[in-house]
């Protein structure tokens, strides 16, 4: 690999900025621009969504069950076992539902979209799209994109209510709370700034997770060896991304909702 | 010539599919092409000779609108494609078949849904498309391998395909990028048989690259019998809608017919082509 001097290095960050912003942008324009992928769509869908459901519902089942272990010691010391289901349903309502779903869809999805694209670069099937008249952006970033970000959406309320079910699991099996205390517990304190604090991510993250997938996979070079390169550099950037946004996000959610 | 022939005044003057004006390009400081003129007229086929990297499949993909100059114009079917936006090249490239080096089939797709792809976006009936892909599988003679897979065919076969998906809309010039690439000699025969079979059949404008200077000799010196459906050699020894052109280190340095190629005096040519 050349070793590249400093400015020669600025100006490759920079482009690779305005590419991946001039991708972001062209494939959310797209949705209101003919032709429209919908089949492409739904395939999309039932890879990134229905693939995903098994590794998101066992992660947030485990969570949960985690949560409600570790929580409850702590708890103990003030004889406050009881509330164990509150503790439970805020940690993964508002902040670790979504970011774990989209950790894990980003390891499945974002790295699907960057090898298969990657390698449809390399064997120029984009460019035999394009000589085809075909906009490849439409083709195949507009329905992975949107697919990701309502498929995620969805994913976050089952993981939502996984980690709940793990924690009522450990509740009643190992802290000896009965039903109504956990899911009272739950439910009562609950308010709509927290639940749209977290139904609010999975747009962000969603749409970070499909746009970094693709551009990874359209900036592709260098054959199977830049497909391998980008695949990981896909899933390190989607989800360094995630946790820096979400800091943002709850930031700022914090300070519209004040809790 | 075509070009030249066409020029003396008795003849209305081909029409002009292609043309580069001083072209240029360059990737990394260093230049690809440079100042690339020629002109490719309806119904010819233009053979690109040169030695690999001398800018062959670059200058197709120019042709194509999937690259631009960094300087120069390129007219193809009378639009400017070197200043076009992306989303108008579109439009322009259904008119333009183009056949890659490695084929570049969808590998995820079937044969039939590969050939069938462009007619699928243009929203074609499906008995229409169904009957065009068989027509076009057929040319290609492998009409069998409709529910096959890339992966399932042979290199020949599958540069075969790639000449079927790129004929099915019957676009109005084609662009082969090294057809017989890689190919042994048979089956690179039975490819460029096919190619004088499109040029003489359907009257294709065409750009040809290629670094076997047999297939562009036979490309010129055969003709399509119909009623034989094969190749023969043509009656006058040279067929007229084929012409050559070399590049050199991304210049052009020939532009002509077979017979001015075989009495160039140049001595990189005569060594070329000996």
């Amino acid at each position: 690999m050349p070793i590249l001097s400093p400015d020669e290095l600025a100006k490759e960050k920079v482009a690779a900025v305005q590419e991946y912003s001039l991708l972001a942008g062209h494939s959310v324009a797209n949705i209101f621009r003919q032709p429209r992928y919908l089949g492409d769509l739904l395939i999309q869908a039932d890879l990134i969504g229905v693939g995903s459901l098994p590794i998101v519902t066992l992660t947030g089942l485990s969570i949960g069950a985690v949560l409600a272990l570790q929580t409850s010691s702590t708890l103990q010391q003030f004889g406050s076992v009881s509330l164990t289901g509150q503790l439970v349903s805020f940690s993964m309502i508002k902040e670790i539902g979504p970011v774990l779903t989209s950790l894990m869809v980003a390891g499945r999805a974002a790295t699907g979209m960057a090898s298969e694209l990657g390698s449809m670069k390399v064997t120029e099937q984009i460019d035999a799209m394009r000589a085809l008249g075909t906009d490849p952006m439409k083709k195949l970033v507009t329905p992975r994109l949107f697919a990701t970000v309502i498929m995620l959406f969805f994913l976050t309320i089952i993981a939502d209510f996984m980690g709940l079910l793990g924690g009522y699991i450990v509740a009643i099996t190992l802290l000896g709370l009965t039903t109504q205390q956990y899911w009272t517990s739950a439910y009562q304190q609950l308010q709509f700034a927290d639940v749209f604090q977290g139904l609010s991510k999975p747009f962000f993250f969603g749409f970070i997770i499909a746009t970094v997938g693709c551009y990874y996979g359209f900036s592709t070079k260098g054959g199977t060896q830049g497909v391998g390169r980008s695949t990981t550099q896909a899933m390190v950037a989607s989800s360094v991304l995630i946790l820096i946004f979400d800091f943002f996000i709850t930031r700022l959610l914090i300070g519209v909702f004040g809790r | 010539m075509i070009g030249e022939t066409s020029t003396n005044g008795h003849h209305p003057s081909p029409e002009v599919v292609i043309e580069f004006r001083d072209v240029e390009l360059g990737f990394d400081q260093h230049l690809v092409l440079r100042e690339v003129s020629f002109r490719l007229f309806r119904g010819e086929t233009k053979v690109l000779f040169g030695v690999a990297g001398s800018g062959k499949s670059v200058l197709l993909k120019l042709a194509m609108g999937l690259l631009k100059p960094d300087s120069g114009t390129i007219m193809v079917l009378g639009q400017e494609v070197s200043s076009m936006p992306e989303a108008e090249l579109f439009e322009l490239r259904r008119n333009i078949g183009m056949v890659f080096q490695e084929s570049a089939l969808f590998d995820s797709l079937t044969v039939e849904e590969n050939v069938a792809f462009r007619l699928i976006e243009e929203h074609t009936p499906p008995d229409e498309t169904r009957h065009r892909v068989e027509e076009a599988l057929s040319f290609v003679e492998l009409q069998h391998t409709m529910q096959k897979f890339p992966s399932q065919l042979s290199g020949g076969m599958r540069r075969r395909v790639a000449i079927a998906r790129a004929i099915v809309s019957h676009p109005e010039v084609i662009l082969y990028d090294s057809p017989t690439g890689g190919l042994d000699p048979i089956t690179s025969t039975t490819i460029v048989e096919l190619l004088v079979k499109q040029r003489d059949v359907y009257q294709t404008s065409a750009l040809m690259v290629t670094h076997r200077l047999q297939d562009g000799f036979i490309m010129a010196t055969h003709r399509y019998n119909q009623e034989k459906q094969q190749m023969e050699p043509v009656d006058h020894g040279v067929n007229t809608n084929t012409s050559f052109l070399i590049l050199r280190d991304g210049k052009v340095i020939f532009d002509g017919s077979a017979h001015e190629l075989r009495g160039s005096t140049d001595e990189y040519i005569k060594e070329y082509i000996s």
